[in-house]
């Protein structure tokens, strides 16, 4: 794959492309509203570096930390509206050989600090609220699972990583405000082959892999307090001004997540810096956040408008993705912007409208940007995304049940291999033998099968697959399970509620219709960048199932206290009745004599006679 | 000029910081007056000053971002959604799961796995006042604790027993609000303890008032009427706590608040809100100029 990149005639190809979609994009005439004004291009440069490499941007201080931040809005087909915020930081510094650091500028310090003494080298970590639906939304620019998901590579130095692992989650549990100290052996696993590390580097030694999922977690407020600490200006300027908790949470879609890796520093890349990206995706519901208009603004979606970039920012940008609007029949863009950009970004050419915040002339007279997108036509159709996934429980009663994972290739013709990942708790005990990959009706063998069984109260069930999906179809993965019995400690305070079994993670490299621009340049939207693309005509693809909900046959707890007061009651009427029985006498009583007799009596007793 | 007898003043409540423990121990979505009355007590220690550090707040469900939340990122402790005590800026330290009475106990008693975070411990040394909230369902010697366990008023007792012969406290101020809460305070036998309870042995804690748009009752008569009270208290302000045992007499609770102060070593009218609900210091500003060190004397003169 590496001698694809030294054929310059490709090279060439794809600048020539380039060139010249950018002159005819400059000829088509501009949206209504801006009158005779030119729209200018970003400015990209095609640099002479091999792919697959994210290289950091040029520092334009003497300081060894720099800070980006952009927010990409993409009006949806259904009316609703999709927000992505990416923070970025990069920090020259490097821990793999236990240096010590103690002077922390724009990178924070609590997660500095988690780095250097957990010996990690990639750390991801997600909060997600609600299921990214991906046949009405398109593919997101960062996938994630419900719930909490976390996966972080170690560096080769560790020694003990299981006990490292546990230690982190406390921490890292600490930091968010989540209860990552849930995530304990019962529900870790080694992936061997779907999540390879991001940033540079070339350890893939699985055993410095560990990856967990807690899907019953709640994210709110209290996870995004500490995660808008972690930046930068916090949430006092800057694009962060916006993450406002009571907007956020109103959503279909709320993700936040952490993304630490070491990325080269340069194109010869002979030492690595440290990139945290920060990201949070939101998906605003026409009808609940909306009230039904077909109008979306910033004030709309966040109850705040931009007033400022953040200071310590190198860049700072919004982008609207204004693809289906090239005529400007789909929706109106006001206060319109000049500057214009293109990006391929998940296999197809997309272009946005800039709006550079560190310039002071976007902010306009009233000094406050709010942006707004008034949509008028509802026709247009959504690029189809090509891979899409389902999971659910079927049969019926609480002893046995089966697991079905469909997974579907929409691409007309081409097909291409994809990576199945489940993890299954012990308590649902897999029937390996029952594993079933039908395609079409046919059986479809994988070329790849890891499989490690579960141990109960010790280890998870860990499926990972190779499948190949034949195009324009749906592959079916069944298993059969059984449901135990819990010790009835282990059952939580809710256990009617049901048990939640992770999402299952499908990895694969998508066929893309549109070459891919994988020359990267320095001045790359982050959006763009976060998976390393070492193909041009195939795109890095993540899709998350939805995870299950699974009723265990639960006992009736009141019954050790029922039992307790039946058989007390058994116990002393039953030993009760036998004693008296065995031990009790009966004596003869006189009754007593009247008051008349008595009193003879007690004459006759003075005299020594016997009484009457 | 340094003032001698001002110096004393410095001394008299003998604590120099301030934490909180703040437990809600229901869960379920009907119990939302719970999270709400733990929530204005957090809110109000906020406002007063102690940081989020110094403050352990443990919430047994999750209310704000509830599926049946009409305003998800809410909590309201007043109808026509008046106040929001959940707020912006909120950090839970255990919440869900995690809130049970072994972590509740050591929590208190300090007796955690050495990898339990900070913001997850209570730090307190001998020269702390601590405050300590619990609210939920109870009843004759017990607080039940999420559906599933209870903790009874002989095992509080010794764990703050524990923490005075561990030297975790200088004073500690205990309010319950729950059905029959002042059974829960009858059997410490600790010094430097005060305890308050909503309701006697034999009586029920009553709720406030329901609210139509969320369906639920949104706080507890005891906790509104604390809360209301404490919303008029700020950093500097002299109220004791002979106007806190005031607060709720029966008329507006139904049941009858008590206190216990027996144990107390000062006199509870000397005893200022703000030495426990606030983290308040005492500054002296001086124009004296005064001279820190003499001279380091070198270790290698020989």
């Amino acid at each position: 794959m590496a001698s694809y990149w030294n054929r310059n005639p490709i090279r060439v190809f794809v600048f020539l492309i380039l060139t010249v979609f950018v002159v005819v994009r400059s000829n088509i005439p501009s949206t209504p509203g801006e009158g005779a004004e030119e729209r200018r291009w970003e400015a990209s440069q095609v640099g002479d570096v091999d792919p697959g490499m994210s290289v950091a941007p040029p520092h334009p201080h003497t300081n060894t930390d720099s800070f980006q931040e952009e927010l990409v809005v993409r009006p949806l087909h259904s009316g609703d509206i999709y927000a992505s915020f990416q923070f970025r930081t990069v920090w020259e510094a490097d821990f793999s050989r236990g240096n010590k650091v103690s002077h922390y500028q724009l990178f924070p310090k609590s997660l500095g600090q988690v780095i250097s003494k957990f010996s990690v080298r990639e750390l991801h970590i997600s909060f997600t609220q609600g299921y990214w639906r991906t046949m009405q939304w398109g593919q997101p620019f960062l996938p994630s699972p419900p719930g909490a998901e976390l996966w972080v590579w170690f560096q080769d130095s560790v020694t003990d990583v299981d006990g490292t692992w546990k230690e982190l989650t406390n921490v890292l549990s600490g930091i968010f405000c989540a209860s990552l100290n849930f995530i304990d052996s019962t529900n870790t696993v080694q992936p061997s082959a779907a999540f390879k590390p991001l940033g540079v580097g070339n350890v893939t030694d699985h055993r410095f892999l560990r990856y967990a999922t807690l899907p019953r977690e709640i994210v709110c407020t209290e996870n995004l307090t500490p995660w808008k600490k972690l930046l930068p200006c916090g949430s006092k300027a800057g694009l962060a001004v916006l993450l406002k908790s009571e907007k956020l949470f109103h959503s279909s879609f709320h993700s936040q997540a952490v993304h630490i890796r070491p990325i080269c520093q340069d194109q010869r890349c002979k030492s690595t810096s440290l990139e945290l990206r920060q990201t949070l995706n939101a998906v605003f519901d026409l009808h609940t956040s909306g009230q039904a208009k077909r109008e979306w603004s910033l004030f709309k979606m966040f109850s705040r408008t931009l007033t400022e970039a953040c200071p310590l920012a190198s860049s700072s940008k919004i982008y609207i993705d204004i693809t289906d609007n090239s005529q400007g029949e789909q929706f109106e863009l006001s206060p319109a912007s000049s500057l214009l950009s293109q990006a391929v970004v998940l296999g197809d050419r997309r272009t946005f409208s800039v709006y550079d915040l560190t310039d002071q002339a976007t902010f306009g007279s009233t000094r406050s940007l709010n942006l707004l997108i008034r949509l008028k036509s509802t026709d247009g159709d959504m690029l189809r995304p090509l891979l899409h996934a389902e999971r659910y429980v079927a049969g019926y009663g609480l002893q046995t049940g089966e697991i079905h994972t469909v997974m579907y290739n929409h691409h007309p013709y081409r097909s291409f291999p994809v990576l199945l990942l489940d993890s299954v708790p012990w308590y649902l005990r897999l029937y390996i033998h029952t594993l079933t990959v039908t395609s079409k009706g046919k059986e479809n063998k994988p070329s790849y099968i890891h499989y490690q069984p579960s141990k109960d109260r010790l280890r998870p069930h860990l499926l990972e697959m190779l499948v190949q999906l034949p195009p324009n179809s749906a592959t079916e993965v069944t298993v059969e399970f059984e449901r135990a019995l819990l010790k009835w400690t282990e059952y939580t305070p809710d256990p009617n509620h049901g048990f939640y079994v992770g999402s299952s993670v499908i990895s694969s490299l998508v066929p893309s219709t549109v070459a891919t621009n994988t020359s990267i340049t320095q001045e790359q939207p982050l959006f763009s960048s976060f998976f390393p693309c070492k193909e041009e005509l195939s795109y890095f693809v993540r899709v998350y199932t939805e995870p299950l909900l699974v009723n265990l046959p639960t006992p009736d707890f009141s019954m050790p206290y029922n039992v307790i007061c039946l058989t007390c009651t058994v116990v002393a009427v039953g030993y009760g009745s036998l004693y008296n029985l065995l031990t009790r006498s009966f004596q003869i009583e006189e009754p007593s004599p009247g008051l008349a007799k008595r009193i003879a009596n007690v004459i006759r007793r003075m005299r020594g006679v016997p009484p009457l | 000029h340094r003032n001698l007898n001002g110096a004393g003043q410095f001394f008299s409540s003998g604590h120099t910081n301030n934490w909180a423990v703040l437990v809600c121990t229901s869960r379920f979505w009907f119990n939302y007056r719970h999270v709400a009355n733990t929530l204005s007590v957090y809110r109000s220690v906020k406002r007063l000053g102690i940081p989020d550090s110094h403050i352990v707040l443990m919430l047994a469900d999750d209310m704000a971002c509830n599926h049946r939340n009409p305003k998800p990122a809410t909590v309201f402790s007043h109808k026509n959604m008046e106040l929001n005590v959940y707020g912006d800026d909120v950090e839970v330290d255990y919440r869900g799961y995690e809130v049970t009475v072994e972590n509740f106990l050591r929590v208190l008693t300090g007796r955690l796995p050495p990898s339990t975070p900070r913001s997850k411990r209570l730090l307190s040394d001998d020269r702390s006042n601590i405050l300590i909230y619990l609210t939920g369902h109870g009843g004759n010697g017990f607080l039940k604790f999420q559906d599933s366990e209870e903790i009874s008023n002989v095992e509080l007792a010794d764990a703050f027993e524990q923490m005075w012969q561990k030297r975790r406290y200088n004073e500690l101020l205990f309010i319950i609000d729950t059905c029959q809460g002042a059974s829960m305070y009858e059997r410490f036998y600790s010094p430097n303890l005060m305890a308050l309870a909503s309701s006697q042995v034999g009586e029920d804690s009553l709720s406030h008032q329901p609210d139509l748009a969320i369906g639920v009752h949104l706080m507890d008569r005891y906790t509104f009427y604390l809360l209301e009270f404490l919303e008029d208290i700020h950093p500097a302000s002299k109220t004791n706590m002979n106007d806190l045992f005031k607060v709720c007499p029966k008329s507006q609770c139904v049941s009858t608040p008590g206190h216990r102060t027996d144990l107390f070593l000062r006199d509870p009218g000397s005893v200022l809100i703000t030495d426990f609900f606030g983290s308040v210091r005492k500054i002296e500003i001086t124009m004296e100029t005064i001279n820190l060190t003499d001279p380091i004397k070198q270790m290698e003169e020989k």
